[in-house]
């Protein structure tokens, strides 16, 4: 019996919309290093003040599993990061309370490699192969940590990646793949560090990608029978410049046309993230059906995965995807808002900052479907939706006792009611925007606006709900997770309105 | 309805201490100062004090909690001290406290002080505090200006109100209370102000500016009430009497339920019909004679005009820019200066309108007096829009 196809079956995509233009870092770091100022193109995604690995996890996701209540069909989550918000609490824990996946699901870290992302997703591979899982959900995210004036600072980016993996409607189908395991040192963050520390670059690219890549192309292509001349894309991200990963294509056997843009350009590097937002990106423009696909990603050795896409593909036209967050940019220009946000620059907050933010962790559990879930409640008797959910119903009209059921409010349509721009508490973004957010389908919530253009926000606008970090607890180490509402400027919603008419 | 307690009760005495950044006093010293004018004003003795309720909102900073800041600072004679807190209207609580043990007959002469000393923080504004451990985990981090500064955003909405319009009129607001308050010797905030400077000031939370937002201070009110009979046995004339006293409650139905547009205060309008039954008004516009309202901020005096029934709905904005509550208005409204510029002590606040009306009242309002008020509204707020408790008091002179 021929074994079960075992693929991909979605993906989803996210990058944040602030990019940091590269020419305001070297020229404010000209005085001290004038050797960059030739890599001042170009832009890089740069994370707003309240995400991180698992946010921008959770948004990826998001895009991959689409607006439906139920996901009861997710069973197992890999999540593949070096730049994890929490050392031992588990990560992908989070990710699946918010994201409101079953209890039932299993959830796993894979971490310490750059290809974390590429043997999360191998892993993922393997246990549905196996059958122990049926639909399995990969994330890969970083929220890259440099030092100022660093080569890295300009290289890097930060993103998310979503791949989920089954044996029904796969859009690219698994053909095999192979790891190379090698302790090949070219950086390394030793356990109490914040940053990197990076070995020569010539060395990296001459000892580590040019001869550790091909070993891995090959054995992945012996494994999964399909050869050299077969690959239409190689995906590899590497911050050699274009025409060095073509010369690996070519030294694999393979067209150098095949190389896939790295997205060095306008988003820069995302770590662990990078070979799935690149795999994504391929899958959104250049893929087609029939086409064989090579997944690499270098660390610590190498993964090398093969696909074939099928005519399933465009049953994921309508995800954002990497093209859709890549057309949803901010230009920035300040990189000390950059310096502010990554905690490279001690800035004086004012005494409003310093408010304990200790979290009842009792407190979290308790509640822990409303606050990492946006879980209220309807009413069951009159229908009345409701948040937070309570035994006795808001219903002016009825108040109901035990009635309320869980109701997700994270993918509703809702509306800004009331508003305002404060600039008297502390924000990291001031001025600090909140408001009553008023849901279509019934209730309301006040909460944190982000990702807001200063000066276009109105009653009446339509606001989208994201995962983001509340506040953070310095004095523990902790932080604290809630959504908040993102106003969503006019014209965009006109092009959501006409995308979903087409 | 219950009878009521109109005209049950009498104020015996008043006494409030200066309003301000009190650098010199702590709360001892403030609620001593307050305390000792209204004994002389009452002409009462310690003794003869049956219980007290004391008023103070952040105790980490303040006085600490529990009722024995108030009696070990006054050296009451070991009667029973309630603490009241219920946000910025702890004062109007303190005073309903001590107004319903004298209706009750459980007490002949009570005590009500409020207090708080706001300028140890170290920084502007008032101090940020937590609300339990639930709802920091999901409540903006937002500040008072924050919060009330949405009422402007929805009114605009409901009404169709231009942002400038509104900005102007929330602005005559402001200069009214700072013309009031200049003549005002106990008053934080003594200097007049133009609506272009208003206007111009820096913003604190939009559309409120610097100017919008009344003083944080320091200060103590206090209240000594008894039965008209034993105030007229005191020997005491132109008896001043409580006509009502009113608190609504939020009960969740504006923060989460659909049918609040954010625009006006849901609880305002419920202890505005209640206290106007009790004390048996029936045309706010006409028989109220002046009032102290809440005005935290300019746009929640505003709002509060419709909320009380004295303007129409929508029409605040015009009757503000009318000079309907100014002091030579049809209605005077922050004759003291208001929070806005009398000061904002979180606890005293509900006991200084209600100082002032007393004074009013009785004819001893110096360089401010009005033209013979007969009947006075207090109104006083505490938390924020979406959420709070409204404290709605009516007194007046005695049968009218």
């Amino acid at each position: 019996m021929a074994q079960q196809m075992v693929g991909l079956t979605g993906f989803g995509g996210y990058i944040p919309r602030l990019r940091l233009q590269r020419k305001s870092i070297v020229q404010a770091n000209a005085w001290v290093a004038p050797n960059f100022l030739g890599k001042g193109k170009g832009e890089r995604s740069m994370a707003n003040w309240d995400e991180d690995s698992v946010t921008m996890a959770v948004e990826a996701a998001r895009d991959l599993l689409g607006p439906d209540d139920d996901r009861s069909h997710v069973d197992a989550l890999y999540f593949g990061s070096t730049t994890m918000p929490f050392k031992d609490r588990l990560n992908s824990g989070i990710i699946s309370a918010a994201l409101t996946l079953d209890e039932r699901v299993r959830a796993i870290d894979v971490a310490s490699t750059q290809r974390a992302g590429t043997s999360a997703l191998m892993q993922a591979l393997s246990a549905v192969r196996g059958g122990e899982v049926k639909n399995a959900l990969v994330l890969a995210s970083d929220h890259r940590k440099t030092k100022a004036v660093t080569a890295q600072e300009l290289d890097f980016g930060d993103g998310a990646a979503a791949l989920s993996v089954g044996t029904e409607n796969i859009i690219a189908a698994y053909l095999g793949g192979a790891s190379l395991t090698l302790d090949f040192v070219d950086h390394f963050r030793g356990d109490t560090e914040e940053f990197d520390y990076n070995w020569e670059e010539r060395w990296i690219r001459d000892e580590g990608f040019a001869k550790i890549v091909p070993r891995a192309v090959k054995a992945a292509l012996e494994n999964s029978s399909v050869s050299a001349e077969e690959i239409k894309h190689f995906v590899l991200p590497c911050a050699f410049g274009d025409k060095f990963v073509q010369q690996l294509a070519k030294r694999s056997g393979i067209a150098p046309e095949a190389a896939r843009d790295t997205l060095a350009a306008n988003c820069g590097e995302t770590g662990v993230a990078h070979s799935l937002v690149m795999l994504v990106h391929t899958l959104q423009t250049e893929a087609k059906p029939g086409d064989k696909v090579l997944l690499l990603h270098f660390g610590g050795g190498c993964d090398a995965l093969v696909f074939e896409v099928t005519e399933n593909l465009s049953t994921q036209a309508s995800k954002r995807g990497i093209t859709g967050s890549l057309r949803n940019r901010v230009e920035e220009t300040n990189y000390m808002k950059f310096l502010t946000f990554n905690g490279l620059i001690e800035w004086e907050r004012g005494m409003r900052a310093e408010q304990d933010k200790k979290t009842a962790l009792t407190t979290l559990y308790r509640n822990e479907d409303m606050l990492m879930g946006l879980v209220g409640g309807r009413c069951t008797e009159t229908g009345v939706v409701q948040f937070p959910r309570s035994r006795i119903s808001v219903n002016p009209n009825k108040h109901t006792v035990d009635t309320q059921e869980p109701y997700k409010f994270a993918e509703k349509k809702a509306k800004i009611l009331s508003w305002s721009a404060d600039f008297l508490s502390f924000s990291m973004n001031p001025p600090n925007h909140y408001g009553m957010v008023v849901f279509e389908e019934g209730g309301r919530i006040m909460m944190d606006f982000t990702d807001v253009e200063v000066g276009t926000v109105d009653s009446g606008m339509e606001v989208k709900l994201v995962f983001r970090i509340k506040e953070f607890d310095e004095m523990r180490g902790f932080r604290r997770y809630f959504w908040k509402a993102v106003p969503v400027a006019a014209s965009e919603t006109k092009s959501q309105t006409g995308q979903a008419a087409e | 309805m219950a009878a009521g307690i109109k005209d049950k009760v009498a104020i015996l005495g008043m006494g409030c201490s200066k309003f301000g950044e009190r650098w010199d006093a702590g709360p001892e010293e403030l609620m001593v100062e307050a305390y000792l004018e209204a004994m002389q004003d009452a002409g009462v003795e310690p003794t003869q004090i049956d219980a007290a309720w004391f008023s103070t909102h952040i105790d980490e900073i303040g006085t600490g909690k529990g009722g024995t800041p108030l009696s070990l600072a006054l050296r009451l004679p070991n009667i029973a001290v309630t603490r009241v807190e219920n946000f910025c209207a702890g004062g109007s609580e303190a005073l309903r406290g001590a107004v319903y043990a004298v209706a009750s007959g459980a007490a002949d002469i009570a005590l009500a002080l409020g207090v708080e000393k706001l300028k140890d923080t170290g920084y502007g504004g008032l101090p940020v505090g937590n609300m339990g451990t639930l709802i920091p985990q999901w409540a903006p981090s937002g500040s008072a200006p924050g919060n009330f500064a949405q009422l402007a955003s929805a009114y605009r909405a409901k009404h169709g109100v231009s942002k400038e319009d509104l900005k102007r009129a929330i602005a005559h607001v402001s200069v009214k209370s700072h013309a009031n308050g200049a003549k005002n010797p106990k008053a934080h905030l003594r200097n007049t102000v133009t609506e272009e400077q208003v206007m111009g000031a820096p913003m604190i939370a939009e559309p409120l500016g610097l100017f919008d937002c009344c003083g944080v201070s320091d200060g103590a009110a206090a209240a000594i009430v008894t039965t008209p009979e034993i105030a007229r046995a005191l020997g005491k004339k132109d008896i001043v009497t409580v006509k009502a006293m009113q608190l609504s409650v939020s009960n969740g139905l504006e923060s989460q339920h659909n049918s609040w547009d954010g625009s006006y205060f849901h609880t305002a309008r419920i202890a505005a019909k209640k206290a106007y039954k009790e004390a048996g008004i029936d045309n706010p516009r006409e028989q109220v004679s002046m009032m102290e309202v809440h005005d935290c901020f300019s746009i929640t005096e505003l709002v509060t005009m419709e909320d009380l029934f004295i303007s129409p709905e929508g029409g605040a904005v015009k009757d503000v820019m009318d000079g309907f509550y100014d002091s030579d208005g049809k209605v005077p409204c922050q004759i003291d200066g208001g929070l806005k510029c009398f000061g904002h002590p979180i606890g005293a606040s509900g006991l200084r309108m209600a100082y002032e009306m007393y004074l009013q009242l009785q004819g001893r309002a110096g360089e401010r007096q009005l033209a013979n008020p007969r009947i006075g509204l207090t109104h006083n707020l505490g938390g924020a829009p979406a959420s709070n408790v409204c404290s709605v008091t009516i007194v007046g002179a005695y049968g009218a």
